[in-house]
């Protein structure tokens, strides 16, 4: 048995390594790219081993990227800018939607509440190419084309179902008994809802931010269709390092490992908040 | 001003949809009186919990009204209700600490900080949760919890103090203690309470009367001595009481000199016809089929009568429940001596006429308690 338990062991140990190479390989050799020129870079046979440079991200920062026949004016960090705003604006508008909504979801059991919520967690079912066509002819209609406006708006396709659904299952697993006692004791059902039950629901509604956050940074498509360059997020910029005089890959090296930095960060740091979140509210639904 | 603290009109509660739902409260009417304390008593899903959250406000009323004092309050919300509710499942607040949490309370009302620190600690001697006023709810037991919530309902200046369960989960000891406190202060302020619980030892010691509920229907209201003496049908003579009242199908046969109650081929109960009194036997003489009814206190052993067969003799420290195989049923007597009986021993029945409750065997209404005619 216990020879069995050490093979055990060892299998386990062999396939979490295999596991974490083989998702951590691709970002550690993007993270080394950022730091050479494409010469180091296409070099064959490939090595870990050369001499780092910050003119990559010296280039990114400056806004001049430079091919090998001429230099490129790209806006890198406004791609940067554009995506921090979105990303928080969408959330901050989710949340001030969602949060309520889910409170309502949660505790007033009304004709076709049931409906009403999973018709909004659908819209994260359809493709978003599906909807893209049609939207871009109304947004072209109603002047929301290439505005933030607009693509905040489309941002809410993203983060209002993931606010509303993981801040339902918080809201319901607060007993509603609390809340009774507040509002019994003379406050309104607008003040129980402020100082009951969304203090009680604070870690649920941080996690829900952090990754709304985190899908509205990663979205691509929405911006890339609604919007021109200088409203686009970063992950429709990157696509500006593919030339025609070549493709420099070291800048997109950097230009990723200063785009993921942000979301990177902030799932680290709130890596406890997003697992109790994700498996206290979402699934239990 | 009137007298009538809290009138419930024909209320109704339905959960679901029309058809399939839940009739949970069916037409109640009570008048709870200024100062009173009143019991309700039930099983489980009985619908006393909901009617206790409709006069909170929690609760919708399907139909029927509800007043306290001169308002009708059954439309307005809980914060204008002006009632205390102490919660079944605590509802402590968690991120405060348990005097916070008592002090809430009063925090909305005119008192000064002082005013409501002495009130605090007052309420807290008197249910012993002085030394934990400074912790935290997740860090204390259940039932000091549960003591929390009680002051933090009783502290406050309401109409109506609504008491779920507020002792279900204290010791026997601290529960009889504290009943007694309760009571106390209640009735030295003159406020009036409404208190939901399942134990009938509690109703009995703290109401002034009970309302006790079946199937959502009030099946009797009265006081604690009326309810033991003179059940308003079978469910409450078998709901209240420990043991529950033993209960038979017999048929009455009347003729000049005696009353027969005929519980099968084998026994039947004969009286001289005196000891009913005529309009009893006339109406047994009209109904024939009836169910008897007596209370395990009541039965008695004498060296001759109907045989019963003992099945279990439990000695409980301080009395004896003999469960016994009699006229096809089960018959249970209690005895406060330690009683010496045997597996499958015969014993001998006697059941005195003013001890019998008789009852319609159609609509398990009573008909007569101790031998005389209701009405």
């Amino acid at each position: 048995m216990q020879k069995n338990s050490n093979l055990e062991n060892v299998l386990r140990g062999v396939a979490i390594t295999a596991i974490i190479l083989f998702f951590m390989f691709p970002i550690l050799w993007i993270f080394l790219m950022s730091f050479q020129t494409n010469e180091t870079i296409l070099r064959v046979p490939p090595s870990p081993f050369f001499e780092p440079t910050l003119t990559n991200y010296r280039s990114l920062i400056s806004g001049k990227l430079e091919g090998s026949t001429a230099t490129l004016e790209i806006a890198f960090m406004s791609n940067l800018y554009n995506s921090l705003f979105l990303s928080v604006t969408s959330v901050t508008v989710g949340l001030i939607l969602g949060v309520p909504a889910a409170y309502a979801f949660a505790r007033l059991k009304f004709r076709g509440s049931e409906d009403i919520a999973f018709t909004l967690l659908s819209f994260r079912f359809a493709p978003p190419l599906l909807v893209l066509l049609p939207l871009t002819i109304y947004f072209q209609q109603i002047g929301l084309a290439d505005t933030y406006g607009g693509l905040i708006w489309v941002y809410q396709l993203i983060v209002l179902p993931l606010i509303l659904w993981i801040v339902r299952g918080y809201f319901e697993d607060i007993p509603a008994d609390i809340e009774y006692a507040y509002r019994i004791a003379g406050h309104s059902f607008w003040a129980t809802f402020r100082k009951i039950a969304l203090p009680l629901a604070g870690p649920g509604i941080a996690a829900a931010g952090l990754l709304a956050f985190i899908f509205a940074w990663n979205n691509f498509i929405f911006a890339l269709v609604l919007a021109s360059a200088d409203k686009q997020p970063v992950t429709v910029g990157a696509l500006a390092f593919i030339t025609a005089s070549g493709i420099n890959y070291g800048q997109i090296a950097a230009g990723i490992m200063l785009s993921i930095a942000p979301t990177f960060a902030l799932a680290l740091y709130a890596q406890r908040y997003l697992v109790e979140g994700l498996s206290l509210g979402a699934v239990k639904g | 001003m009137s007298d009538v603290m809290l009138d419930l009109n024909s209320v109704d509660k339905f959960y679901g949809s029309k058809g399939q739902g839940v009739h949970a409260v069916c037409n109640i009417s009570m008048k709870v009186m200024r100062g009173e304390i009143i019991a309700l008593l039930g099983s489980s899903g009985c619908g006393k919990t909901s009617m206790l959250r409709m006069v909170a406000g929690f609760e919708a009323v399907s139909r029927g009204k509800i007043s306290i004092g001169d308002r009708e309050i059954h439309a307005l919300r809980p914060v204008e209700r002006n009632v205390a509710m102490a919660f079944e499942g605590y509802s402590l607040y968690p991120t405060v600490t348990v005097r916070d949490n008592i002090a809430f309370a009063l925090k909305s009302s005119k008192f000064s900080a002082t005013d409501v620190a002495v009130k605090v600690d007052e309420i807290a001697a008197m249910l012993e949760i002085s030394t934990i006023l400074d912790k935290y709810p997740s860090s204390i037991s259940g039932g000091q919890q549960q003591r929390a919530s009680l002051a933090r309902a009783l502290i406050r200046d309401a109409d109506l103090y609504l008491l779920d369960e507020p002792m279900g989960q204290l010791e026997p000891q601290l529960r009889t203690l504290l009943r007694g406190r309760i009571k106390a202060y209640i009735k030295e302020r003159g406020l009036t309470a409404i208190l939901v619980t399942h134990d009938q030892t509690e109703a009995n010691a703290l109401a002034d009367r009970i309302a006790v509920m079946e199937d959502g229907e009030l099946q009797q209201f009265a006081s604690p001595e009326d309810i033991k003496k003179s059940p308003a049908n079978i469910f409450t003579g078998t709901f209240v009481g420990e043991p529950p009242m033993n209960v038979f199908p017999a048929r009455a046969s009347i003729s000049e000199e005696t009353v027969c109650l005929r519980l099968n081929e084998n026994i039947d109960l004969s009286y001289p016809a005196d000891a009913f009194s005529a309009e009893l036997r006339a109406s047994l003489a009209e109904m024939g089929d009836i169910v008897l009814g007596v209370r395990p206190y009541a039965v008695q052993r004498r060296d001759t009568g109907s045989l019963a067969t003992v099945v279990v003799n439990q000695w409980l420290g301080d009395q004896s429940h003999i469960a016994t195989n009699f006229a096809g049923g089960s018959l249970v007597l209690v005895e406060h001596d330690r009683t010496q009986l045997s597996e499958d021993e015969q014993i001998a029945i006697y059941l005195e006429p003013s001890d019998i409750h008789i009852f319609n065997s159609k609509t398990g209404m009573a008909i007569s308690h101790g031998a005389r005619l209701i009405g």
